[in-house]
């Protein structure tokens, strides 16, 4: 006799809902849902138990198409829905899938407080640098200069970096990958998933339609070598099409140099998820194209007291100090008189 | 006085009634005595009701008129409603406060001043050019000068405390001489104050011996020549406790988690006169309750949402401006259908308003604040201690109906006391909650979260619940599958369906009551925390004679069944509100009834005076 139910071996077909997808033909969104969709049945957790969030925007259609529980709630606010849904039931795996319009400009606020709460729940944010939904505005991502419809003569606004974002939250695990970077996507998920506490992950998506090729640079076979840095733990960073080239810390800034002529990898920046400390996974969010290679892959990941397991820790220690509420006792409290 | 042997004789008075305000900076301590001398009245059995009213800074500039407390109760050997019209007896601690307070003050009133504030400086700050104690402009009150600041030293000059730190104990001075003039035992506050402090020994001194040091004062001093009894009110036997109206929605909750077996979850962002509701749920942790401060208005309600589809029972808690910013989020509730409380306790508007004070101007923005046809029940309690039963039921609606329910408490009602009975659990209802449960090797495409019972409720299927995998949102919903859909007629149905649901509730909420005749000439009709002011106005005119009546909604959204019939037995409707007219306008359009509205807002509840003057003027036209 076994105790323990195994649980049904599941495929991503069975993540599938019924319901048509109606984003755009060759959508990076496409991408994420497939990687999603094999993540799932890998994380052991019963199909019932999973709660996919979202707020308003292209990628806030993502729960519409996995045939698990979902909400797809209003503009900016999933995490605040995921934090709700999380601290009332701390079993579920809950997913917050949003976009750069979502989480950055209009749920600035909750995506930073969700973080610093280390709700343990997977924020997975669909960076297009581009409102697509409302068809081709600039996003809080969007580059200076950037020309849109609402842009006619170029974006003014400096845009925001994600991660640098997440990080100064005191976020507690922070990730990139890119859409059609399949395996590095799967096992960005994976980790993500297998993290406790909030899990913030960047993925760079193409918008097809209205700003295609944006990621160009970190996704071209013939550049991507030379822009993109791939980040391994306790690795020396090292990038370039001939592994030639890394990262050094001249002071407070990163340089690129290259290996040979006096310099060897163990003058490089090598790799660190796990420090406490910010300010190195800070400093890789901070490099970005054309000056850098972007780093890709898992910034930091640290361990951090999770929210629901503080709520749920003071609600038993308050049982233990007070005994379990008594209903009678709570309305009698204080002081009393009888009226004969 | 002249000499400690000379005790001079002093009648004592019984009085049926008596309303005492207490008056000073924000700073001197008024809502701490005024609430010892509530919670004393109200063990001796007086009945009571209270009128805490401050400003909204915590500490305007010391001395000001923007900086003047206040804290008014009536207690009674008779059943009462308000803390009364007229003041008897105020303590006026600073010029400001005299100022601020006077025109409430009953002619010859007892006015206790302390005198040893005001000096020239106190009176600038008041804006007296000249000191009233002098002028003669008070001679018509009994005005009681006392020097209370230097009496107080006096009296606690051994404790071994800094001058400061013995002038903060003045309030307990003028609590002590009240205490004396009501034939008061000092005994509760007393043990109140050795609790409170019982880590700081020479506070608990101090305010002890500042206590008994008025007292005292009351008893020997020949500028008080009388004092009064109050005996205690005949109320229905039973145990009673204060309660107002915050703690009252607070315990409420708990009981209705507590009594259908769930966790209770309470999303908020601090917001007056709201936030005492989380204060007292944070402590009430061993319930099963959890409390989230959100970042914002619009995460408290959205948390609560999130609660709400996992199956917690989830309350949101604000006042009229953090309804304001929650209106897209609660139409979310709307359209997913899932059970949520809206708690708004009402304060002054628009925009900030006057935070501190109440009023009853955010009936319109309940039922209409929303884009879209987006229809919500709401309940409106009636008196601080109903809002611990007026909670229960709007859980009731909102876990029966999938509804979003708003609770429209008030500032009036949040901060004031009464006595109130207190209920055993076993006579208290139970709310029964039913989620589907699994489905074993089902297909999830075959449940429909949107097919509905015949009261045109879906199922509260929760996550974790294998085989109901579903997903909602605010995109409109396809009739019964629950899939989005752009289908004009579907759309058309929907809306029409979200407006059915809510309407049938007038099929599950009692009747409208009428107190007094059941036809006549003239009826009362009130919403929320203006009951005590209008249900002892219109006894008052029963009593002289007069054919009034007085029926009070605590169902806006829908209405009972009965109520245009109860509107049809008068010749006239009379329509008290804290706003320009809002349930009447209502009212109009819904019954094409031609009320009157007797309209009020100033921060300030109604007067009993006021409608009765109002009922008269409209049955001698």
């Amino acid at each position: 006799m076994t105790t323990t139910t195994a649980l049904p071996v599941l495929k991503p077909k069975d993540f599938a809902s019924d319901q048509d997808i109606r984003w755009c033909p060759r959508c990076g969104d496409y991408s994420i849902l497939a990687q999603m969709k094999k993540v799932l049945p890998t994380l052991e957790t019963p199909r019932e138990n999973f709660v996919f969030i979202s707020g308003i925007g292209c990628a806030a259609r993502f729960p519409y198409y996995v045939d698990v529980y979902g909400m797809h709630s209003i503009h900016g606010r999933a995490p605040a829905f995921a934090t709700g849904l999380k601290v009332s039931r701390p079993e579920l795996s809950v997913w917050v899938i949003s976009g750069d319009g979502d989480a950055l400009s209009i749920g600035g606020n909750h995506l930073i407080h969700a973080i610093r709460r280390n709700v343990d729940i997977n924020i997975i944010l669909f960076n297009n640098q581009i409102y697509g939904l409302t068809k081709g505005q600039y996003s809080p991502t969007s580059p200076v200069g950037k020309l849109t419809k609402s842009t006619p003569m170029g974006s003014v606004d400096t845009p925001l970096k994600p991660l640098s974002l997440a990080i100064s939250a005191e976020a507690t695990f922070v990730a990139r990958s890119i859409d059609v970077n399949i395996k590095h996507l799967e096992e960005t998920l994976t980790r993500a998933a297998k993290h406790r506490g909030t899990s913030f992950v960047e993925v760079y998506q193409d918008c097809n339609v209205f700003n295609h090729k944006a990621f160009d640079y970190a996704t071209d076979k013939t550049t991507k070598d030379d822009t993109t840095l791939s980040l391994e733990h306790g690795k020396p960073m090292i990038f370039g099409k001939d592994r030639d080239r890394g990262i050094r810390l001249q002071g407070l800034t990163p340089e690129i140099v290259s290996l040979g002529k006096g310099i060897s990898e163990d003058d490089l920046l090598f790799h660190d998820e796990h420090v406490e400390d910010p300010s190195l996974a800070f400093l890789l969010s901070r490099m970005t194209h054309p000056e850098y290679p972007e780093p890709i892959g898992v910034f930091r990941e640290i361990e951090k007291p999770v929210y629901e397991d503080a709520v749920d820790a003071q609600l038993a220690l308050s049982v233990e100090n007070k005994g379990a509420g008594d209903l009678d006792s709570l309305l009698n409290s204080g002081d009393t008189w009888v009226v004969q | 006085m002249s000499s400690a042997d000379a005790l001079i004789e002093k009648s004592i008075t019984e009085r049926d009634s008596v309303t005492v305000r207490f008056a000073g900076d924000s700073g001197d301590g008024m809502q701490l005595i005024g609430t010892q001398f509530t919670n004393v009245a109200a063990i001796f059995g007086n009945d009571i009701s209270t009128l805490p009213d401050f400003p909204a800074e915590i500490r305007a500039p010391a001395g000001t008129l923007a900086g003047v407390s206040g804290y008014q109760i009536q207690f009674s050997s008779q059943e009462i409603f308000t803390p009364g019209d007229a003041v008897d007896a105020l303590v006026a601690m600073n010029p400001a406060a005299l100022k601020a307070n006077l025109s409430g003050l009953k002619k010859g009133g007892l006015l206790l001043v302390n005198e040893d504030a005001f000096a020239k400086g106190d009176l600038a700050k008041a804006t007296y050019d000249k000191n009233p104690l002098e002028t003669g402009e008070l001679s018509s009150y009994q005005l009681i000068r006392i020097p209370m600041t230097r009496l107080n030293r006096n009296a606690v000059e051994d404790v071994g405390i800094s001058l400061r730190e013995q002038d903060r104990c003045k309030n307990f001075f003028a609590l002590g001489i009240v205490f004396w003039l009501y034939n008061r035992s000092l005994e509760p506050t007393i043990n109140w104050v050795s609790e409170k402090f019982a880590k700081l020994p020479k506070v608990v001194d101090a305010n002890i011996s500042s206590l008994k040091a008025g007292y005292h004062f009351g008893e020997t001093t020949e500028l008080i020549t009388a004092n009064y009894r109050v005996p205690k009110a005949v109320l229905k036997a039973g145990k009673y406790r204060k309660i107002t109206g915050n703690e009252a929605t607070a315990l409420g909750m708990v009981a209705t988690a507590v009594l259908a077996d769930k966790d209770l979850l309470y999303a908020t962002y601090p917001i007056t006169p709201a936030s005492d509701i989380l204060h007292e749920l944070a402590r009430l942790k061993n319930f099963r309750v959890r409390t989230f401060q959100a970042e914002d208005e619009i995460a408290a309600v959205s948390a609560a949402i999130g609660g709400s589809f996992g199956g917690v029972l989830s309350v949101t808690g604000t006042s009229g401006p953090g309804v304001a910013l929650k209106a897209e989020a609660i139409g979310l509730a709307v359209m997913t259908e899932l059970p949520l409380v809206v708690i708004d306790v009402q304060r002054g508007g628009p925009s900030t308003g006057l935070p501190t004070k109440t009023e009853q101007s955010d009936l319109f923005q309940v039922l209409y604040g929303r884009n879209g046809e987006c229809p919500v029940a709401v309940l409106a309690p009636a008196t601080p201690g109903e809002c611990f039963y007026m909670i229960q039921e709007a859980f009731r609606l909102a876990v029966e109906y999938m509804t979003p329910v708003f609770f429209m408490s008030d500032g009036y009602l949040a901060n004031g006391a009464e006595p109130w009975l207190i209920p055993e659990m076993k006579d208290l209802p139970q709310l029964k909650i039913q989620h589907p449960g699994p489905v074993s090797n089902g297909d999830s495409t075959d449940f429909e979260p949107y097919q509905r019972n015949d009261q045109l409720r879906r199922p509260w299927a929760i996550p974790g619940t294998a085989g109901l995998e579903h997903r909602i949102g605010g995109l409109e919903k396809q009739d019964i599958t629950g899939n989005v859909s752009y289908d004009p007629e579907n759309h058309h149905q929907m809306c029409e369906i979200r407006a059915a649901k809510i309407a049938g509730i007038a099929n599950n909420i009692p009747d409208l009551e009428v107190e007094g005749p059941e036809e006549g000439d003239i009826l009362l009709l009130g919403w929320g925390g203006t009951y005590g002011a209008i249900a002892s106005a219109a006894r008052s005119l029963r009593e002289s004679g007069k054919k009034v009546s007085h029926a009070h909604l605590r169902y806006l959204n829908p209405m009972p069944k009965n109520t245009q019939s109860v509107l049809g037995r008068f010749r006239t409707v009379l329509i008290p509100e804290l706003n320009l007219g809002q349930l009447c306008k209502l009212i109009r359009s819904e019954f094409l009834v031609d009320p009157i509205g007797f309209n009020k807002v100033k921060g300030q509840p109604f007067l009993v005076s006021e409608i009765v003057e109002k009922v008269n003027e409209i049955l001698e036209s």
